[in-house]
């Protein structure tokens, strides 16, 4: 029975072709709609995210400001945070700026970091040739130094600069690496930049305080509760004044993406689905014209011996199939769509398996819905009235 | 041979149209048994119509009794008449009510399907029956590459297949032409030969004419007797 019914729902579609087709527009046009806006969506959402989470989903970054009567952190604030549990590993940043100086050739308005061994850890791709800076030369505050492209390539014109010795601020250093040159994501022209162990910059160039720091957190599922014991930490450090420092959980700011994005996602989908209702109205007028074109036919089925639901189901299976054959060209429309989308501006293709089961599901309870009324109709029919109208 | 398959007693069939109350069948005495081959002849507007429907059990009497293979047809539920409809009637309509996408075969298969007989049984009986009535080689056409003749063959096949009490036929020549219409009339009495119980409705005497026995319907009464011609 239901075999046959299919097949019959089938056959009525094909040999109404044209007809079929247009009221399957409106189900293509909605699942189509519906299935790129998400799909594109989560796209976005995913290529953001990775994007946020390779900046550091585990980290928090602390930038100081400093008040009247402390202008920065000090060593002990930092070996505090350390302390606390869930953390594993701050990189303090000192920044300052300097001149270099290498065989009698001088150059200002250099940027200077003081860095340590976890920040390069942490972060890859900083220097392009020699060695990073380690744990030795944290702990010892060796003078060692990186420096950028610009300064490499006019100090030491024709020479392997890593080696040579670096004036910074009057002081010699030897240089040990040379840094990435500067990408456009990097917020400080590295080109013009040195950066030396934080702990040798403290001493010797008078930076005496820490202007900011990343803190690396072991548990990203426990990071709230470890910003605000940083935060805790910070403000007595600053003497019960919070306005030293400002503090940015990266897994916060991920979660808060997320969640845009997600209602973002809910909303575009809504609007969607409009057409997606507005395609059901269609399918239960096009059932509503096949009950009455087909009245004798029912008429005839009840004559032969079948029962009101059995001509119920034969009408909503119709319907049914009519939906499910819109929404999976739908699908494919919109899928098609979204990865021509993605591709054109460069955001990722996601097709999840509930996005699949969203667009075939969708049209199949909209084919229930809106073939509902019109199966019952058919199913109500008088046999007598139905077979007289031929 | 005196097997009574079909009662009727005192049935009177009403229709309310607005406030005009309209007595169609006025008190009908009806008495058919197994093998009969029954020819109910009257003019339009006879109640011939009605009285068909009611044996057909697509309708129901507003009064009086109707036995039909020994069960009281009242009060029955719109699902068990449908399965007394399927099981005990075979219908045969004028304009043949084929429908005009499947084929002769699968037309034939159609109660079939609602008695829920399986998809093999289904080919067995439908293809055994088609070339009962003479369709072995157009099983597979369908409708409209068929004759009138053909068409009614098929309907006539629809209505077997089923192996029903009551082979009821509604002016199955009216839309044939004459030679055909004998044709489907000696299809008729073949199946009356071999034992079928067949009720016809018609408004021809001619073909009235056929049955072993025939009942005359005029303005809701029916009277027993042989008519002639």
């Amino acid at each position: 029975m239901l075999k046959e019914s299919i097949k019959m729902a089938l056959e009525n579609i094909v040999s109404n072709k044209m007809r079929s087709f247009l009221t399957m527009l409106g189900i293509i046009i909605g699942v189509g709609s519906v299935i790129a806006l998400i799909t594109i969506v989560s796209g976005a959402t995913s290529t953001v995210t990775d994007q946020v989470a390779s900046m550091g989903a585990n980290t928090v970054t602390v930038q100081v400001m400093g008040t009247p009567l402390k202008q920065g952190l000090t060593q002990g604030d930092v070996d505090k945070i350390s302390e606390l549990s869930n953390i594993s590993g701050i990189a303090p940043t000192i920044s300052g700026t300097t001149t270099v100086a290498f065989d009698g050739n001088t150059m200002d308005d250099i940027t200077l970091q003081g860095k340590n061994d976890v920040y390069f850890k942490n972060t890859e791709d900083v220097i392009s040739t020699g060695r990073i800076i380690n744990t030795i030369d944290t702990e010892n505050k060796s003078r060692v130094a990186l420096i950028g492209n610009d300064i490499a390539s006019e100090l030491y014109v024709g020479k392997n600069p890593i080696g040579q010795p670096i004036k910074i601020g009057g002081i010699t250093y030897t240089v040990i690496g040379i840094l990435q040159e500067s990408s456009s994501f990097a917020s400080a022209d590295t080109n013009k930049s040195v950066i030396i162990p934080y702990t040798t910059a403290m001493g010797a160039v008078g930076a005496k305080y820490i202007n900011s720091m990343t803190i690396y957190i072991a548990d990203e599922t426990m990071a709230d509760t470890t910003t605000r014991e940083i935060e805790a930490v910070l403000t007595k450090a600053f003497n019960g004044d919070d306005d030293g420092y400002s503090i940015v959980n990266m897994q916060s700011i991920l979660d808060t993406i997320k969640s845009m994005t997600s209602i973002l996602s809910m909303m575009l989908g809504g609007i969607a689905s409009i057409s997606l209702v507005v395609g059901g109205i269609g399918i239960m007028n096009m059932m509503l014209v096949s009950v009455s074109e087909r009245t004798s036919e029912i008429g005839l089925r009840k004559a032969l011996g079948a029962e009101p639901k059995q001509i119920q189901l034969q009408f909503l299976i119709e319907s049914v199939v009519l939906c499910l054959v819109g929404g999976i060209i739908g699908f494919i429309v919109g899928v098609s769509l979204a990865w021509i989308v993605a591709n054109i501006i460069g955001i990722g293709f996601a097709l999840t398996a509930s996005t699949v089961i969203l667009g075939i599901g969708f049209s199949a309870i909209i084919g229930i819905i809106f073939g509902f009324m019109p199966a019952r109709k058919a199913s109500r029919l008088n046999p007598i009235d139905a077979l007289r109208s031929i | 041979m005196s097997e009574k398959i079909l009662e009727m007693k005192d049935l009177v069939k009403t229709y309310i149209m607005g406030d005009e109350k309209q007595v169609v069948l006025k008190g009908i005495n009806l008495e058919i048994n197994r093998g009969d081959f029954l020819s109910v002849l009257g003019p339009s507007g006879s109640g011939k119509s009605t009285l068909m429907n009611i044996i057909g059990c697509l309708d129901v009497p507003t009064s009086g009794t109707y036995y039909l293979s020994g069960q009281l047809i009242r009060d029955l539920s719109e699902v068990s008449l449908s399965h007394i409809r399927n099981r005990e009637i075979g219908f045969v309509f004028q304009q043949f009510q084929l429908l005009p996408r499947l084929s002769a075969q699968k037309n034939v298969e159609l109660p079939l399907i609602y008695a829920g007989v399986s998809e093999r049984k289904r080919h067995e009986r439908s293809a055994y029956i088609l070339e009962r009535v003479g369709l072995a080689e157009k099983m597979k056409n369908r409708p409209n590459q068929l004759s009138g003749g053909q068409q009614q063959r098929v309907a006539i096949a629809r209505a077997l297949v089923t192996e029903p009490t009551i082979l009821l036929a509604d002016e199955p020549t009216g839309a044939l032409d004459q030679q055909t219409g004998h044709q489907i009339m000696d299809l008729f009495k073949e199946l009356h030969a071999e034992g079928k119980t067949i009720v016809m409705i018609t408004h021809d005497p001619g073909v009235a004419k056929n049955g072993s026995r025939i009942v005359r319907i005029v303005d809701g009464n029916l009277s027993e007797g042989v008519y002639n011609a």
